[in-house]
């Protein structure tokens, strides 16, 4: 049965047919609806972790047990769990454990762009990278095995263009595959005193390994001959594929190790080959190092940015690109905003107005550096927020106040709280908690009391957690009140003691929120004076900035911000009679 | 020798229902016989920013991504997010041109206009223009959000490779059993307007 699959619909099937018994993740553009995916089957046990190095303990800790394992994380969420991945290697694995990672070039949804398989090289395991769905369920189940045959993890490396294009996929069946018995070995899992003992084993399997890639068949030649070759692998397979269609091109499914016969065979036959990449010269600084001088590869082909057919024909054949009509027409920009009735507004709005210096972290109230609130200052990565604004302090004696959303702070907001209290900050941390983890798809973590199947589960409580922290300060305030908001947080920053404002109000895109009723309202004209203080929530729902303000009712929640902010009282829920 | 096929490239505003569209496009042209692939990104479709959806058929599709200069059908659901991508088009390409404006936020203290006369710049530049009131037509059937259905209505006329019956086929698969009626009328306006 043939079905039109996204590359994570697809990675899931792959894992499902392989009879992948665990599944962990962290929800992460682009890589959230893997785990999504796999929920969906009852025969996998797939959950949501706090964070991603939790979601690779437990994926690890399973696989060890003997059950056939996968964790799913973005680029930047390796990061998180790389720590025991470095560990993998030197104590091998008990059932098969796939690491899906989905890197995000062009960075459309992330804080870098950074190329991750330089990861499997670092920590010494095979990695495969497909170049659209159908291979990319291939590869997945193909993981499996090879982890099991070389004990080993197995990274499959997608990028957002294979995660979030649809293409055909064949379906297959389950694969019924029982747990493996599970034996105590700590001459092989006590890695920080045995580790040296399997050093060498190391060195072997990646020999082992590069021999299997040798014979792959997913490292394969297509086309015809000519003076010219392209080594390719991953998305820009299809690039090159697309544009050069007649040339002879090398296909590499297997990235790490290498085929290094089969590749420096393929180099022979030509005067000059392109090495077509994405990002980084992961695949040319290796074949450089071999000794090869009739290479191009980013002398031509960008390290920045996401590549497309035309910016490979381009790097190669010299074609110039054509640019937008920008230069001939205002082509407005238009950026994400924050939702009609979003609580994370009132929040900024109130920040914005007491004019303090605030450090930010990931999740949807990360928009809140944006105009109109331009009210965040900082922002780099999960869980930095609460640190970045001690050690802020810590340089600058001024105000300073840490944002972080009710997912983030459980995913490593913790150890940065109990930094401060140790360590006798005085910072305050306002905690932007919408009851969801909003910005991947509202995706449950465990603030929420549910699980990623939708089980009840327990709830953390906060105001307690934080009490057992340390923190003597504790608020609790909805952002919908703007005016109870700002007296809460001016009066925590003016405390000279480390204290916690929950800004606590259900995110407006949950569904239990989009189906209360709620009345629209209107601007009478007759008594705004064009101050264009309302625009200053930044609601999507006003027009008409500066010359005649006005709400688009399809638009509007009926939140009520605005009329809050109106000093003339133009604006009032529309009344039907 | 160009095989047979299409490139189709659809873009809108983040909540219109762009993807939805596009992927009844690709369904519709699967069940035609032809490969077919699909892009979509994702974040911004919450947000009120820009969405873009490339669909590409033929008897093998590569790239899921259209090459610049390739694109056969622009798919506007809104006038500015049209004109943002027009220059994906080939030379006399085809636009299918919602009649609609939204504003994008401008928070300065001079906000740019929202540029004029974008039909007149798209029709200067060479390409042949279809311009459908589909936000109109749709708030007539009674429900705004009808309206990327009434646009594949009017851009299924573009095209002789798909079988007229596949279109509503699709809608049928795809779309909710309880919307089912408004949509195959909305799909029926809008090939009405072609």
């Amino acid at each position: 049965m043939r079905r039109f699959l996204s590359g994570n619909e697809a990675i899931a099937r792959g894992a499902y047919e392989a009879g992948v018994h665990v599944a962990t993740s962290y929800p992460g553009t682009p890589a959230t609806e893997i785990l999504e995916n796999l929920a969906q089957y009852e025969e996998v046990d797939a959950q949501w972790s706090t964070n991603e190095k939790v979601a690779f303990d437990v994926a690890y800790g399973a696989s060890l047990g003997g059950a056939r394992s996968l964790v799913a994380v973005k680029h930047v969420g390796l990061n998180v769990a790389s720590d025991p991945l470095m560990t993998t290697a030197l104590a091998g694995v008990g059932g098969g454990m796939v690491i899906v990672n989905a890197d995000d070039p062009g960075m459309h949804s992330s804080q870098n762009e950074q190329d991750n398989r330089y990861f499997a090289k670092f920590a010494k395991i095979p990695m495969l990278e497909p170049s659209d769905s159908q291979e990319a369920k291939q590869f997945v189940k193909l993981a499996f095995e090879l982890s099991e045959e070389f004990n080993t993890p197995v990274l499959v490396r997608s990028t957002t263009r294979i995660s979030h294009s649809k293409s055909v996929v064949e379906l297959g069946e389950r694969e019924g595959v029982q747990v493996r018995e599970y034996q105590r070995n700590a001459r092989r899992h006590v890695v920080p005193i045995y580790g040296k003992l399997w050093r060498k084993d190391v060195e072997e399997r990646l020999r082992r390994l590069q021999e299997f890639a040798e014979g792959f068949p997913g490292n394969r030649v297509e086309g015809e001959g000519g003076k010219l070759g392209i080594i390719t692998s991953g998305t820009a397979y299809q690039y090159a594929k697309e544009v050069f269609p007649q040339t002879k091109i090398l296909k590499l499914g297997m990235t790490y190790p290498l085929a290094k016969r089969k590749i420096l065979s393929f180099i022979g036959h030509f005067d000059r080959v392109y090495i077509v990449e994405e990002l980084e010269p992961f695949l040319e600084e290796q074949i450089r190092s071999w000794g090869v001088s009739n290479l191009v590869g980013k002398e031509v082909i960008t390290n920045i940015g996401e590549l497309s057919p035309e910016a490979v024909l381009s790097g190669i054949a010299g074609k110039e690109i054509r640019k937008s009509y920008a230069d001939q027409i205002e082509i407005l920009a238009r950026p994400p905003v924050m939702c009609a009735g979003c609580p994370h507004a009132g929040l900024f709005y109130t920040l914005r107005k007491l004019k303090v210096t605030v450090t930010g972290d990931i999740g949807c109230y990360t928009l809140g550096a944006l105009p109109p609130h331009s009210a965040i200052h900082t922002t780099f990565c999960m869980g930095a927020g609460i640190g970045n604004a001690f050690g802020l302090q810590k340089a600058h004696q001024e105000r300073v106040v840490a944002v972080i959303g009710d997912s983030t702070f459980l995913h490593t907001g913790i150890p940065a709280l109990i930094d401060i209290v140790f360590n006798k900050g005085i910072t305050t941390v306002v905690i932007c908690d919408n009851l969801t983890t909003a910005m991947t798809g509202h995706q449950p973590h465990p603030g929420t009391g549910k699980t990623a199947k939708g089980e009840p589960t327990y709830a953390i409580d906060y105001e307690e957690l934080i009490r057992a922290i340390g923190i003597k300060h504790i608020s609790v305030v909805d952002p919908y009140n703007l005016k109870e908001t700002e007296e809460v947080i001016k009066d925590a920053i003016n405390l000279g003691e480390p204290a916690v404002v929950i800004s606590r109000h259900p995110c407006r895109m949950l569904p239990e929120e989009r189906s209360k009723p709620y009345v629209v309202h209107e601007i009478d004209l007759e008594r705004c004076n064009i101050c264009n203080l309302c625009f200053l929530i930044g609601c999507p729902a006003l027009e008409g900035y500066g010359e005649r303000p006005t709400i688009i009712p399809e638009r509007c929640v009926g939140c009520g911000f605005c009329i809050q902010i109106c000093k003339h009282d133009a604006i009032h829920p529309v009344v039907t009679s | 020798m160009k095989a047979k096929g299409m490139n189709i490239l659809f873009a809108g505003v983040g909540g219109q229902g762009v993807l939805l569209l596009s992927e009844l496009v690709a369904q519709t042209a699967l069940k035609a016989g032809f490969d077919a692939k699909k892009t979509e990104v994702h974040g911004a479709a919450q947000r009120g920013g820009s969405v873009t959806s490339h669909v590409r058929f033929s008897d093998k599709v590569y790239s899921p991504l259209a090459p610049l200069g390739k694109v056969d059908l622009l798919v506007g659901l809104e006038k500015l997010e049209g004109l943002r991508w027009t220059h994906y088009l080939k030379e006399k390409g085809d636009i299918v041109l919602n009649q609609l404006v939204i504003q994008p936020a401008q928070f300065s203290e001079k906000p740019l206009p929202y540029p004029r006369d974008i039909e007149a710049f798209l029709r200067g530049k060479g390409y042949s223009l279809h311009l459908v009131d589909a936000t109109a037509i749709a708030k007539k059937l009674g429900n705004i959000r009808v309206a990327n259905v009434v646009i594949l209505g009017a851009l299924s006329r573009l095209t002789d490779l798909i079988d007229p019956s596949l279109w509503s086929e699709a809608v049928r698969e795809i779309l909710p059993v309880k919307f089912l009626e408004i949509n195959l009328q909305a799909f029926q306006a809008g090939r009405e307007m072609g």
